[in-house]
């Protein structure tokens, strides 16, 4: 069952969490050289319309497991940029207390049962976090977000046989951006080989998408959603895309690896927000100030959430061996 | 011998002596590679972008181009699994020497570590050793957290069957990297990124450090601090302090810190009557308990304090800096725990 296009007012929303995840990450990319925010950045700008897409399927209720590259999707989560802010400034009003830094952001709230820095870390959690809906008979689904660096460890081709057996409502959305780090796939993963045809052993369905096309992913992820909702099992999605910035902080990483100019060139001729907003401009969806008042009210919010983050006190001495054990 | 005198910033050959030039701890790491390679063609480097720009915090920079990619392998993000098949390659006559650059991913691979390499040589009756050595870089700060920036070294010796090597020096670096290619057993080298930059002076040759082999990088009378890894540059500010007020420590590189020199550490304890031990990894079941025990077996009558251990605290790594700046233990903890034994 195809999910029929989404209509003009899911589109707009679909643009405008795009463009908050890029300011956000931008912001974080110009304060960054401040040297306030003392824990590595995984910045996912180029990558905005996999969260995006994605989330906008999920109910508060609905659980993420994410990785070290997680802004956007908690904020597609819809968790709070003040909160997520002042962890990065490692303030005890963070998301954890100050405890997690940027790497492992938790939300209950909103359906963030904490985040692995790990690699293939967090796949195995999303399983028997939808294993535990399923047991209950509820409806809520997970999803487990991962690169295709997680793809080569032995815990995804775990949870996706242990999913597909017991039938579990999770979705696993690989984001393929084509590096682990430096390291490019064609170092390790076999050309003739494919993250989504790696479905098909396992028995369940497995699909290649554009990560790119925002309308694309929420269409395809949708069906995958209902399909997790309805008890139909769990479903396998490689989005293609590219992140623009270098693995780890704000920096250009095309003179010093792998990755040459040219091919980031090429990738942000492709980027996701450009390529949405041409297609809402040429339907008539986009108001012509609208980008700018969202701008201007990322801009407020976001302003006030610095001066909260940055106001907010560290976590102090005794705090270091609290929440060993609950 | 470079393993025989005090070299902690201080040279212990004159820079004039045939072959023994200044050289970084990365550097030093990265000559051992080279020439290990250059000489037995067994030996190959593996592990998740070895080949990359940054050349594994700079250890095997201009290895992949002099080497070619089959010998500086870059390998799938796959801990466990690239583990068993560095074991296999090692049981069939390589010598794989296979890199992380975090301890936390090696934790990941402690199945095909702790259940395989630790014991095959035992299960085969003898038959079949696994000349493994896993080179780990540890590191800390910047709000790496709980995930990135564990201590290992108690983890890994608990059980039987692997050796754990933790340098303090551009000198063991090399010399411990190149006994650990050498020996036929699974041995693990953690290295302390924050000595990455420091320089000590390093024969050209191809040399050992000896495996088991402590080093006494002060020689001292009333206290014995026995410190590991970044922990040793730690004794050695704190000395300067203590010194100051009138004590005199003896400091005693650990190196290796399974198998363990014992007998070092006694001689010290016999004299001084007086132990500080100072790890950098935490404290229950860890390296300093172990030392702490052992020597009391060993020293009871001479000890006239109860040993004192400087330990990270029983939590997680913190992100905060805050909490981050206090978590990690230095030279204060070991001048107030030295001057606490010392009835002062
Ligand atoms: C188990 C493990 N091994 C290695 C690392 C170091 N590391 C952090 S991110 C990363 C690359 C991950 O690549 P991918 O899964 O494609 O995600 P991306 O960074 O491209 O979003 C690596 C190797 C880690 N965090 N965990
Ligand atoms: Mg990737």
């Amino acid at each position: 069952m195809t999910m029929p296009s989404p209509n003009d007012n899911t589109k707009r929303l679909l643009f405008k969490k795009m463009l908050l995840i890029r300011h956000f990450e931008q912001k974080i990319a110009e304060l960054y050289p401040e040297q306030e925010i003392r824990t590595p950045v995984h910045l996912c700008v180029g990558q905005e319309a996999v969260a995006a897409g994605v989330c906008a399927h999920l109910r508060p209720a609905d659980l993420i497991f994410s990785t070290h590259r997680n802004h956007g999707h908690c904020l597609a989560k819809g968790m709070s940029v003040k909160k997520m802010l002042a962890e990065f400034y490692g303030k005890e009003s963070g998301c954890c207390g100050g405890k997690g830094g940027s790497m492992h952001p938790c939300a209950p709230e909103h359906g963030i049962l904490g985040t692995s820095a790990i690699v293939g870390g967090g796949i195995p959690m999303a399983v028997g976090a939808a294993w535990a809906e399923q047991m209950r008979n509820g409806d809520n689904i997970a999803v487990a977000f991962f690169g295709d660096g997680a793809t080569e460890e032995g815990t995804f081709h775990e949870s996706l046989n242990f999913a597909a057996l017991k039938n579990i409502p999770v979705v696993f959305i690989c984001e393929n951006n084509l590096y682990a780090t430096a390291s490019p796939i064609r170092h390790r993963q076999p050309a003739a080989g494919s993250i989504a045809a790696k479905a098909k052993g396992y028995g369940l369905p497995g699909e290649l998408i554009n990560g790119n096309d925002v309308i694309e992913v929420y269409q395809r992820v949708g069906e995958a959603v209902e399909r997790a909702r309805r008890g139909q099992g769990p479903t396998l999605i490689e989005a293609e895309t590219f992140r623009w910035f270098a693995h780890v902080g704000p920096v250009d990483d095309t003179e010093t690896g792998h990755r040459s100019a040219d091919e980031l060139a090429r990738w942000k001729n492709k980027c996701p927000i450009r390529r949405m907003r041409d297609h809402l401009t040429i339907e008539n969806i986009l108001k012509s100030e609208d980008e700018k008042n969202w701008s201007i009210e990322f801009d407020i919010n976001f302003a006030g959430a610095l001066t909260f983050a940055k106001e907010s006190v560290p976590p102090t001495k005794e705090l270091l061996t609290t929440h060993v054990f609950a | 011998m470079p393993w025989t005198t005090p070299s902690i910033n201080i040279s212990y050959a004159s820079k004039n002596s045939k072959g023994i030039r200044e050289l970084s701890y990365r550097e030093a790491i990265c000559e051992a590679q080279r020439q290990l390679m250059s000489t037995d063609s067994r030996i190959f480097l593996m592990g998740e972008g070895i080949d990359d720009a940054g050349g594994v915090f700079g250890t095997t920079l201009g290895l992949a181009d002099e080497f070619g990619c089959e010998r500086v392998v870059d390998t799938p993000i796959a801990e466990n699994g690239m583990t068993g098949v560095a074991i296999g390659a090692a049981i069939n006559g390589m010598r794989p020497v296979f890199i992380h650059m975090r301890p936390d991913f090696v934790i990941i691979s402690l199945d095909q570590l702790l259940n395989h390499a630790a014991k095959w040589f035992y299960m085969s009756g003898g038959q079949v050793s696994v000349p493994l050595t896993i080179r780990c870089v540890i590191g800390r700060g910047w709000g790496s957290a709980a995930q990135h920036s564990q201590n290992i070294q108690g983890l890994l010796t608990h059980l039987p069957g692997i050796k754990v090597l933790m340098p303090a020096t551009a000198q063991d670096a090399k010399g411990l990297l190149i006994a650990a290619a050498r020996d036929p057993n699974p041995v693990v080298i953690l290295e302390h990124r924050w000595l990455f930059d420091k320089t000590g002076h390093v024969p050209e040759e191809l040399y050992e450090t000896p495996v088991g082999r402590a080093n006494i990088c002060r020689y001292g009378s009333d206290v014995t601090i026995v410190a590991t890894s970044i922990m040793v540059h730690e004794a050695m500010l704190a000395a300067e302090v203590l010194a100051a007020d009138g004590y005199d420590p003896e400091i005693i590189d650990l190196r290796s810190i399974k198998p363990w020199d014992e007998n070092c550490i006694a001689a010290s304890v016999q004299k001084t009557g007086r132990l500080v031990v100072a790890d950098t990894g935490h404290q229950y079941g860890g390296v300093a308990a172990e030392i702490a025990a052992r020597i009391t077996e060993l020293c009871f009558s001479a000890l006239k304090t109860p040993v004192r251990r400087i330990t990270l605290p029983e939590a997680p790594v913190p992100a905060a800096a805050s909490l981050e700046n206090i978590y990690f233990p230095g030279q204060l903890e070991i001048i107030a725990a030295v001057k606490d034994v010392s009835g002062g």
